[in-house]
């Protein structure tokens, strides 16, 4: 009874409607990307949640370290002049 | 950082509601206590196909049959989602359904009890989902990224089941003395069974506080139980049904949980029968696989 092997795992990304991103929604267990696809359409799209899909295999993924975020992304910290609000404009001038 | 530094950072992160994902550092515990729950929850989804799925090809009609299936298939999917987020610990499904084959992964003992009649079906929507509802709805704010995750996709199928089988008992209410009378049957089958998922009273539940503080667990057994109540005796009065009076055997409860309950042994041996037909299954795709790898990205091209 015991399983020799398991099916590869793969990620599962939907677009949702025309115009939007694809989203991670989840994961499966699949043959190939062909069986990915169709069991991602019986598994994430049951009421109509998407309208296109992607699959890629999980261990192809390749993520940033949490262990690192602090100093990954510390170099944005000090930067807030890049966010419109940090400039003071007069109220007489419109449209800026 | 040495351990007792990294658990006090994982205790502040849990306590200012952060989420904890996969990657992310985590005491062996917690890691340990969520694989736990996570695979009995994936295994009870599982599971609860099969009582429901006995009345599958007896449904009483062409559109009780085509919202029966799609019931059940959403069981199959909600144990495919938890057994996903479970892998994301560290864990293979494989050895995660070993283990129920085994018989040493415990499930819900709601799905130990037996279906002898239509209205247990709308009995099991009704109370049962409806449990589960109660459960679950706070796990979707669970410490554990993808547990929630999980739990927010499965929370939004879970209302169908719940109004489908009020559907079910409303029909054979509204219907002749013999169908109320079945209703009436399956209220008093499944309501201490039904209580009894809430697990424990406080006082015995052994892993609760521990769950509490990692916030994996946001209310306690006996809170979630009453509110339950709360809720489900104006749905009965509705119907004109009674609730039964009386207490809840916990003798009973522990009796299923250590598999004497009237159908353990024929569940796990629907499951092992289920996995074993499907090995050739299992095998052949994924040979097939292999002799034509890439073939589909040829074929799409």
């Amino acid at each position: 009874m015991t399983e020799s092997r398991d099916w590869p795992l793969y990620e599962v990304f939907i677009r949702a409607r025309g115009g939007l991103d694809h989203k991670h929604v989840g994961s499966l267990h699949a043959v190939d990307a062909r069986m990915a696809i169709e069991h991602a359409r019986d598994l994430y799209t049951r009421r109509q949640e998407g309208i296109s899909i992607w699959v890629v295999r999980s261990e192809e993924i390749v993520a940033s370290d949490p262990a690192d975020a602090d100093a990954f992304f510390e170099p944005a910290r000090d930067k807030v002049y890049r966010h419109p609000t940090f400039y003071d404009i007069p109220d007489e001038v419109k449209t800026l | 950082m040495d351990t007792a530094a990294l658990e006090e950072r994982f205790q502040a992160r849990i306590d200012a509601d952060e989420r904890i994902e996969p990657k992310d550092w985590m005491p062996d515990g917690y890691r340990r206590a969520l694989i736990r729950q996570m695979a009995q929850h994936a295994h009870s989804e599982i599971v609860g196909m099969l009582p429901e799925g006995n009345w599958i090809t007896r449904a009483p009609t062409l559109k009780r049959k085509a919202i029966l299936m799609a019931k059940v298939q959403d069981e199959g999917g909600h144990g495919a989602y938890l057994y996903g987020a479970t892998e994301t610990l560290g864990v293979t499904r494989a050895a995660l359904i070993e283990e129920l084959l085994a018989g040493s992964a415990k499930y819900s003992s709601i799905f130990n009890y037996p279906t002898p009649t239509w209205a247990d079906i709308g009995a099991i929507g009704w109370l049962v989902d409806g449990a589960a509802i109660m459960n679950q709805i706070p796990l979707c704010r669970c410490s554990y990224g993808p547990y929630a995750r999980a739990m927010v996709r499965i929370c939004k199928e879970e209302s169908f089941h719940q109004r489908q089988g009020y559907d079910i008992m409303l029909a054979l209410a509204r219907g002749t003395e013999a169908q109320r009378r079945m209703a009436q049957g399956a209220l008093d089958r499944w309501w201490w069974p039904a209580l009894m998922m809430f697990g424990p009273p406080d006082a015995e539940s052994k892993h609760s506080a521990q769950s509490m503080r990692w916030k994996v667990k946001r209310f306690t057994n006996d809170e979630l139980r009453e509110r339950f109540i709360e809720f489900t005796v104006p749905q009965a009065e509705y119907l004109g049904l009674s609730i039964p009076q009386g207490t809840i055997d916990w003798n009973e409860f522990h009796e299923v949980l250590r598999g004497n309950g009237p159908c353990n042994r024929e569940r796990l041996e629907a499951r092992r029968r289920a996995h074993q037909n499907g090995g050739w299954v299992r095998e052949a795709a994924l040979a097939y696989a292999e002799k034509h790898r890439s073939g589909y990205r040829e074929a799409v091209q």
